[in-house]
């Protein structure tokens, strides 16, 4: 028990407290909302906002597609062996972030990849020309996609799994359509699941560094580059807003983690 | 039915062009390095660069390192959790929760400033420190998954009774950890283990920030200045997770048959 309480003290809770702490600090030591007030200037307010935005984009998009999907495979009809495959894969897919994720998407749908050239060179759509660029707030959300939609499958499955047959006869037997059965049944049970995925994919995307950093260079500023880039060479000028900064992050990633774990607790009620 | 099924197999249709498409485009440019005929010049060009191999060997050995620790810390705590603190758990299973919660970036920010040159613990002083500093940092990022797959390989176990059995044989602390609960959750620590692999061959931020010739920089540094190479790396990097998640599978596939049918 010592070894882990000291080992989580010094590498966990400490660092991050000596982040907390420094945001309400001045640079002499005294107590200070200065900092604080300063995330409030508009390029810091901006990435801020597109970062938000980029993570909500795709937490919504990955809950969406991952839940079309993992119904599917569980109450769609398809055949029981597909299962496995799809599980393990989602299993790989959700830990392939990073930078390999952003050369992979470069390969694909960078200015010489794979579907960009086939769409020109077989269909005539230059979709470069249209307006689309990997490196904006389209290209990574499409790119977060690939991690987001996975992690949606292996959450969201279980508890799919829990909704019971006896639900799904007892509505029809009383004359509910399949769409009635989802609207007054099953979506009401599966609520507080879907939006606890919700934030936790939310908190898992705008954590996220490596991919945006790797596909984008510094040129998209969203908050965790930002950061970065204050780390690196204080692009700030000013280091403790490097720690107001760092706070606003674990603000919203902890916000995001609690409202999973309330609704979490909340889903346990009726999936047993 | 009949409309569940059909639009159950147009979601699949399309999961598997999204999720296809990438692994396959990746694929394609990497064997483009040659121009007009496919090579895997790419492939020959990366395996052949001395950055290349001593990036990875670091990583690598990191990633041993992370293990070993993170089951030294891991193993022993949720063993005495289990067996003597079982009102502590609600706590130390939220701790462990927290390296998912706080970004890795916001963490590594936190060493730097805490462990610098003039602190109570120079860590980033020496290379020696700084590599000591980033292993404890993987470990942090690991924590959640080692404790999880522990604690649910603990599960399946009578704690309290091995415990007993083995102290009146006579068997002290050590052995009883060493001897009788390592082996027994060793499966579970197993699958823990290649997940934490997974996530250090590949991890970008702590490295990068903390300085240290690790495999995710190099990779960051070859997508920055090749054209052909990083999808390489990409198809690289991607089969050792399948490996990983593989050897996984195959791990806990062999922990059903060791168990006693019933």
């Amino acid at each position: 028990m010592v070894p882990f309480t000291v080992f989580a003290a010094l590498f966990l809770i400490l660092p991050t407290m000596y982040i907390v702490v420094g945001a309400f600090r001045t640079a002499d030591g005294g107590f200070t909302l200065t900092n604080l007030a300063n995330l409030f200037q508009p390029s810091i307010l901006a990435s801020y906002w597109i970062s938000i935005r980029i993570s909500l984009a795709t937490a919504f998009f990955g809950c969406l597609i991952g839940f079309a999907l993992a119904a599917a495979v569980t109450l769609g009809g398809l055949p029981k062996w597909l299962r496995g495959p799809i599980m393990t894969f989602s299993g790989v897919a959700s830990n392939f972030a990073g930078v390999p994720l952003a050369f992979a998407f470069l390969a694909t749908l960078g200015r010489l990849g794979l579907v960009t050239v086939v769409l020109k060179e077989w269909f005539g759509v230059n979709i470069y020309a249209h307006g689309f660029n990997l490196l904006s707030f389209f290209g990574l959300t499409i790119t977060y996609l690939f991690f987001q939609i996975p992690l949606m499958i292996l959450i969201i499955t279980p508890a799919l799994d829990g909704l019971k047959r006896e639900w799904k006869e007892a509505a029809s037997i009383l004359g509910a359509t399949g769409f009635q059965y989802w609207r007054i049944v099953a979506l009401p049970i599966l609520w507080p699941s879907l939006l606890g995925t919700l934030a936790l994919l939310f908190a898992n995307s705008f954590g996220a560094v490596a991919t945006a950093y790797a596909l984008t260079g510094s040129s998209l500023s969203i908050v965790p580059i930002m950061l970065y880039a204050q780390i690196r060479g204080d692009v700030l000028q000013d280091p403790h807003l490097g720690y107001a900064l760092a706070f606003g992050m674990i603000v919203i990633t902890g916000i995001a983690n609690f409202i999973y774990v309330f609704l979490r607790a909340r889903s346990e009620r009726w999936v047993k | 039915m009949r409309t569940q099924r059909i639009w159950s197999i147009i979601a699949l249709l399309f999961g598997l062009l999204y999720f296809a498409l990438p692994l396959i485009g990746t694929l394609e440019f990497s064997l483009r390095a040659r121009r007009g005929v496919y090579s895997l010049d790419a492939y020959r060009s990366v395996l052949s660069d001395p950055q290349f191999r001593e990036t990875f060997g670091y990583s690598i050995v990191m990633a041993i390192f992370t293990i070993l620790v993170g089951a030294l810390i891991v193993v022993p705590t949720a063993y005495w959790v289990r067996l003597k603190l079982p009102r502590l758990r609600p706590v130390v299973e939220f701790v462990t929760l927290l390296p998912l919660v706080i970004p890795p970036i916001v963490i590594v920010f936190g060493y730097i400033r805490l462990y610098n040159t003039s602190s109570f613990l120079p860590l980033t002083g020496s290379i020696m420190g700084t590599n000591v500093l980033l292993l404890l940092g993987y470990t942090t990022l690991a924590l959640p998954y080692m404790y999880r797959a522990v604690d649910t390989g603990l599960r399946t176990l009578d704690v309290a009774t091995l415990t007993e059995a083995a102290q009146s044989l006579g068997a002290g602390w050590t052995t009883i950890l060493a001897r009788l609960i390592l082996p027994n959750v060793l499966i579970a620590v197993l699958s823990g283990a290649f997940i934490t692999f997974a996530i250090v061959i590949g991890e970008f931020v702590l490295a990068s920030l903390l300085n240290r010739p690790a495999f995710g920089p190099y990779m960051q540094l070859v997508g920055a200045n090749k054209a052909y190479e990083p999808a390489a790396l990409a198809v690289i990097a991607f089969s050792i997770t399948w490996i990983c998640m593989g050897l996984i599978q195959l791990v806990t596939r062999f922990s059903k048959h060791t168990k006693a049918k019933r």
